[in-house]
């Protein structure tokens, strides 16, 4: 009797399942903060060819498509018919992995009854790799630590103790990265065993059937999906605040038939400082974005990526070529879903939200540096809070949410456990978001001071202060981003070093998101909610939803 | 306390169905029932259910020595959103910890969620200033001035019962007692709830989010453990009523009453205890209870007799069972994985032509469509049906009739039609998707804990669990498979191996190296001797036995592992040795430990029991021989895809020694343990069925 093709689907469904067991392998092993907090990791399955048949679905979306070409590159810089069971390849090249230096890729062939039958593959970040450290401080990429090529990191087996000890006696943290190093070989390792292991189970020699049913089905899906839009070309522009001076994001989206394109053309040129992102990462983020709208049940491989191109004149921001700083790509990389949405917004009217706070709100706090000095009183501290997400269009914006990224926020208590700080504030702000009839998500007001007698410092790298989230189809803009020294305090740039008095507070209020359709048509009982619950004013009611109480 | 005299009755009230099994002092079973659950008063159905195993087997009220109950009328108020008006009482400035949560969508590429309600709006969100160190120091006095406020606000919005959490109070709860007694004196009638009783644990959220929870369900609890109480007291029970908690232990009702959190899952937490009992009686160290009824399966892994506990659990998960979708809860419970797949889970075909299995269900009500109740979607029980591993004769004693034409129907319409396959084909294909799900949730879930799924016995019950037995385990890699005796009734059996016991857990942040040991101990003391005060409650004259546990991971980490302790107060030489247990089970988790990386601890926890009850052994039979089918019926072999003939057992005649091969189904009034064709199976001293796979014939 005929199989029906179910067999090939709980192939598929195994291999989706495998990249999510060492998904979350790697994020419990874990040493760095942003991978805990933000499932900042990567893992993936591929064939012989470099084609991705599985990815694990984690919290940051800047490793959507950054992986499936880093594979290809490494397969065709090393011969395959010279590689050997237990042999792994590693590089952390913003421009192979996933823009920045804390990115490290690990690829593994895998070997079946004798032959390599296709690789598994994964990023971490890893928590300190020397240089200035984790900041949009640097001038170059020389001044953002250590860069390390594609290399074998272990051959047959046996590690390259050099490489280990070069990668440690450049980091600040050398143990955290050893440890992160070892859960991403034991990553690679599982995955290999559990391929070879299925391939066992379901009598396969190769992987080729298998992979064109994975990628054919997807590529069919994703072209479904393209086909119910309509076809035309939009344009958008988005201005952030940059580090130095305002910077402007420019997109063109063309939906064709069967392809769906993204050009970058027009976009302003680099920063001198870290916030430069190369276009690995850029196409992360937008092909993020596109796919939560088009087939975002279809699981990410290179049948479903494949529709999806994204151009960039080199040099523009959003594609900065070696060696341009570009430690913190991730702070206008999570700006381009708005800059996509923008366009098709224009498209598909009734399906897109409107724009966020979108970037996170990092507050990384550390010990001055004469505490360094005195060796007292040190502590790091890497919180992450979140503005409100734009409104959705046919539901109110999410408060204190992450939007694109998948962060986890911190926990209060936690963090005064470990550090010498006390919170005194951690509430949503009231009329944050941005009116509409659809409101926009609330951001957030932080205060803390320190617990001690010794001053601290803050690290800024942030949006959304001079350029707020917009609302769309009528719908207002949400609150700005604010951060200030006490209640009577100037207003600090969103992106730089700041040092917090000891009996100071820092107050850092994060950014609505914008309204959508005009604030005239909410609902009188969304209005009264809002009210009774605190999150609009009276004032706000009546002035500008024109709702008396 | 297992042991005392007289007979002992488990009822378990289950969602559709109360299960009720009444056993002899030595702990054989007499009788079980299953009777229909009766939601608006669940004491009167778990009422009926005890009146019929007394009267099946003569047995009068006052031979019951012991009454175990467990419920998910807790539970089901909290996914039904049945309870009280809760208004919540946090520290000055953190007015919103619920509503920012974690700042976490659950489903990264839906931007349409809708976050879980939890239950308390904004509105009700009250706070009060005064402040706690994480280090238990009173930074700023408890603003009591500012009670009066509150009371005010309490009554405005209609508050039936309040949730206290207040920063660090699980180092210091002086603010929230005070508080808490400022309230009951203004506000006698208002059910609090304090944070550091619940849920002593760091992480404001957890802790709030699990106090709200227990106030919710608090006044309907108590009023329902009240008229349970009463119900069969009237009716001549005599012995105290134990309650089954989600940590697999008995406690008191009055503690029950106190913190009703405890008593969500216990149901499935039965299972797992008669899962560990079963693993201690045929001394398996290594087992995977595998739990599938009609809506979800229930895998939870089983090491050295101990089901794997937890202290992190989401109840009223959203759509798809997705992680983070629920309402976060911190209690001790036994680690379980359940996704939606049971027999009445729906298959449909998706835009890719994919086939899909649940998490809809059909439950009981409509049903499959070959129940004919109304059901037409195409189910798990449909395909089973389809493929012949149901006599439609024998389900359910024949109390329940199988319109095979109905199921047949309802698989081509909505499977076989979309993707050119007949009824046999699309069944097919629905086991195989709902089955590699299952296998593929034990998979994650092992991984997950660190462990392997290879080398496990596999232990199922529950409806459907010995009829998709032995093809999860062959998917999931595992050989060899143990049907317990009354599988359809196996958590309220379990009830009956549970101990009386109370686990608490607690943060206490430091280093390894850092531990200030006299101040650890007392604090170890005074979590003994909460614990101690609650189990000899319930079992004053009990041997017990006590359990410490750190919960460590290295600086920097977020994810902890339990390391037991001793059972004695901590010396500085005691130091060494943790150090190496942490790094032997850090590497057995991870492939490799981390040397010279401080380690930290956050929590810890105690657990005062009961001593478990002598184990019942048996002797391997001394003969075996083939057992005698009394029948057989076409089935749809599912390792070659071939009709062929199996053999059909009743279970009841099935003797110690008996040994049978695959493909045959073995029919008991409650389930089929369906024998796949590369399994053989046998019965032991115990009356336990064992599955091997034979190995040989894995290509068919």
């Amino acid at each position: 009797m005929v199989k029906p093709n179910t067999r090939l689907q709980v192939m598929w469904n195994r291999l989706l399942a495998v990249v999510e067991e060492q998904g979350q392998a790697l994020i419990r092993a874990a040493f760095s903060p942003i991978v805990r907090e933000c499932g900042d990791i990567s893992a993936g399955i591929f064939d012989l060819q470099g084609r991705m048949l599985a990815q694990a679905v984690t919290g940051t979306p800047g490793h959507i498509n950054t992986m499936a070409e880093a594979v290809k590159t490494l397969r065709n810089r090393f011969e395959i018919h010279q590689m050997k069971p237990g042999d792994v390849f590693m590089t952390n090249d913003p421009w192979i992995a996933s823009g920045h230096l804390n990115d490290f890729l690990l690829m593994m062939p895998v070997f079946h009854r004798g032959a390599v039958v296709g690789f598994t593959s994964c990023t971490s970040h890893l928590v300190d790799l020397g240089g200035l450290g984790m900041g949009p401080e640097g001038s170059d990429i020389y001044d953002e630590g250590l860069l390390i090529p594609p290399c074998k990191l272990m051959d047959q087996g046996i590690l390259n103790t050099l490489l280990m000890d070069i990668v440690k006696a450049n980091s600040r943290e050398p143990i955290a990265n050893e440890g992160d190093i070892f859960a991403l070989i034991a990553c690679c390792e599982t995955g290999a065993v559990r391929l070879a292991g299925m391939m066992d189970e379901f009598g396969l020699d190769q992987l080729d059937g298998l992979a064109d049913y994975i990628i054919e089905t997807s590529y069919r899906g994703t072209l479904d999906a393209i086909a119910e839009l309509p076809q035309g070309t939009w344009h958008s522009v988005l201005t952030v605040d940059g580090y130095e001076k305002e910077i402007d994001l420019h997109a063109a989206l063309t939906i064709a038939e069967d392809h769906i394109t993204l050009d970058f053309e027009g976009t302003s040129g680099l920063s001198g400082k870290g916030i430069n992102v190369p276009l690995n990462y850029a196409t992360a983020y937008s092909v993020f974005a596109l796919r939560c709208i088009i087939g975002p049940d279809i699981p990410n491989n290179a049948g479903s990526l494949a529709p999806f191109r994204v151009t960039a004149p080199e040099g523009c921001i959003l594609n900065a070529q070696a060696p341009a700083p570009v430690a913190m790509r991730h702070t206008l990389g999570q700006m381009t879903p708005d800059l996509v949405y923008g366009c098709l917004s224009q498209a598909v009217p009734d399906l897109v939200p409107a724009e966020g706070a979108s970037c996170m709100y990092d507050l990384p706090l550390r010990h001055v540096p004469e505490a360094a000095m005195t060796g007292s009183g040190q502590f790091a501290l890497e919180l992450v809070f979140n503005g409100g997400t734009g409104a959705r269009p046919g539901l109110d914006g999410l408060s204190a949410t992450a939007f694109p990224s998948g962060v986890w926020g911190s926990q209060i208590e936690t963090s005064e456990a470990v550090a010498p700080l006390l919170f005194n504030r951690r509430e949503l702000r009231e009329n944050s978001g941005g009116p509409g009839r659809h409101r926009g998500g609330l951001g957030q007001r932080i205060e803390v001071q320190s617990a001690s007698d010794a001053d601290f410092m803050v690290f800024l790298s942030v949006e959304r202060v001079l350029n707020p989230a917009k609302g769309r189809h009528g719908g207002l803009a949400g609150a700005a981003g604010r951060i200030r020294i006490g209640a009577d305090g100037a207003a600090l740039a969103g992106k730089g070093e700041v040092r917090v008095d000891a009996g100071k507070t820092l107050i850092f209020e994060t950014p609505g998101g914008g309204g959508f359709g005009p604030p005239a048509e909410r609902s009188h009982q969304d209005v009264q909610r809002d009210l009774e619950e605190g999150l609009i004013s009276q004032e706000t009611a009546l002035d500008i939803y024109g709702t008396t109480p | 306390m297992q042991h005392a005299s007289g007979h002992r009755l488990a009822i378990d009230i289950g969602g559709t169905f109360t299960d009720t099994v009444l056993v002899d002092a030595q702990g054989a079973v007499l009788a079980t029932s299953k009777t229909p659950t009766t939601p608006a008063k669940p004491a009167r159905g778990a009422l009926e259910g005890a009146t019929r195993v007394l009267a099946e087997t003569g047995c009068g009220w006052s031979q019951i020595g012991g009454f175990i109950h467990g419920t998910t009328l807790a539970t089901n108020a909290l996914i039904e959103r049945r309870g009280a008006v809760v208004a919540t009482i946090t520290t000055a400035g953190f007015r919103d910890i619920l509503q920012i949560g974690y700042e976490r969508r659950y489903s990264q590429y839906d931007i349409n969620l809708v976050k879980p309600d939890l239950l308390v709006p904004r509105s009700r969100a009250f706070t009060i200033a005064g402040r706690m160190t994480s280090d238990g120091v009173e930074r700023a006095h408890l603003d009591e001035a500012a009670v009066a406020a509150l009371v005010d606000g309490l009554v405005g919005c209609g508050a039936q019962a309040v949730a206290i959490c207040l920063m660090h109070s699980y180092a210091n709860p002086a603010h929230e007692i005070r508080l808490g007694e400022m309230l009951r004196e203004a506000l006698p009638d208002l059910v609090i709830s304090l944070s550091h009783d619940v849920s002593p644990e760091a992480r404001e959220f957890d802790r709030l989010s699990t106090t709200i929870a227990n106030a919710y369900i608090q006044p309907l609890m108590a009023q329902y453990l009240t008229d349970f109480q009463t119900r069969f007291s009237e009716n001549g029970l005599t012995c105290p009523i134990l309650m089954m908690t989600a940590g697999g232990g008995m406690t008191t009702i009055d503690i029950a009453a106190r913190l009703p959190i405890r008593l969500v899952e216990s149901g499935p937490a039965g299972g797992a205890i008669l899962a560990a009992r079963i693993a201690a009686e045929v001394d398996e160290s290594e087992v995977l209870s595998f739990d599938m009824g009609g809506t979800t399966a229930k895998l939870c892994l089983i090491d050295g007799f101990r089901p794997q506990t937890t202290r992190k659990f989401e109840i009223a998960r959203a759509e798809r069972f997705i992680k983070g979708s629920g309402m976060p809860v911190r209690i001790p419970v036994i680690e379980m994985i359940e996704i939606g797949a049971g027999g009445g889970s729906i298959a449909h075909v998706d835009r890719l032509g994919r086939v899909q299995v649940g998490p809809e269900s059909a439950g009981s009500e409509p049903g499959p469509a070959a129940f004919a109740k109304g059901g037409t979607a195409p189910t798990v029980t449909d395909a089973d049906v389809m493929q012949g591993l149901i006599d439609p004769g024998l389900f359910a004693e024949g109390r329940l009739e199988i319109d095979v034409k109905a199921a047949e129907a309802a698989l081509i319409r909505d499977i076989g039609a979309p993707l050119d396959l007949d009824a046999a084909q699309a069944a097919q294909g629905i086991s195989e998707i709902v089955d590699e799900n299952m296998a593929g949730a034990g998979r994650m879930h092992a991984v997950e804990s660190g462990k392997d799924l290879g080398a496990r016995l596999m232990i199922a019950f529950g409806g459907n669990g010995p009829l998709h037995a032995t093809r999860v385990a062959r998917r999931a890699q595992v050989e060899r498979i143990l049907i317990p005796r009354d599988p359809g009734v196996g958590s309220a059996v379990g009830f009956l191996f549970a101990p009386v016991s109370f686990e608490i857990v607690r943060s206490r942040y430091s280093t390894l190296d850092a531990l200030d040991l006299d101040g650890l101990n007392t604090f170890f003391q005074g979590m003994i001797d909460e614990a101690l005060q609650v189990v000899q409650g319930a079992a004053p004259d009990a041997r017990l036995v006590k359990r410490r546990v750190a919960f460590m991971r290295y600086h920097g980490q977020g994810h902890e592992i339990e390391i037991p302790l001793p059972d004695d107060e901590l010396a500085a030489a005691d130091m060494p040795a943790l150090r190496a247990a942490f790094e032997e089970e850090y590497s057995r988790q991870f492939r490799r430990a981390v040397p010279g990386m401080t380690i930290e601890v956050l929590n810890w926890a105690v657990t005062v029991s009961t001593e478990q009850a002598a184990l019942s052994r048996h002797d391997e039979p001394g003969q075996t021989q083939r057992a005698m089918a009394t029948g057989h019926r076409r089935v749809l072999c599912d390792v070659d895809g071939d009709w062929r003939d199996a053999e059909i057992y009743m279970r009841a005649a099935l003797r110690p020694g008996d040994h049978l091969a695959g493909p045959s189904l073995i029919i008991e009034p409650q389930t089929t343990t369906f024998v796949s064709s590369d399994f053989s199976a046998r019965v032991d001293g115990g009356g336990n069925i064992w599955l091997q796979r034979e190995r040989e014939n894995r290509d068919g």
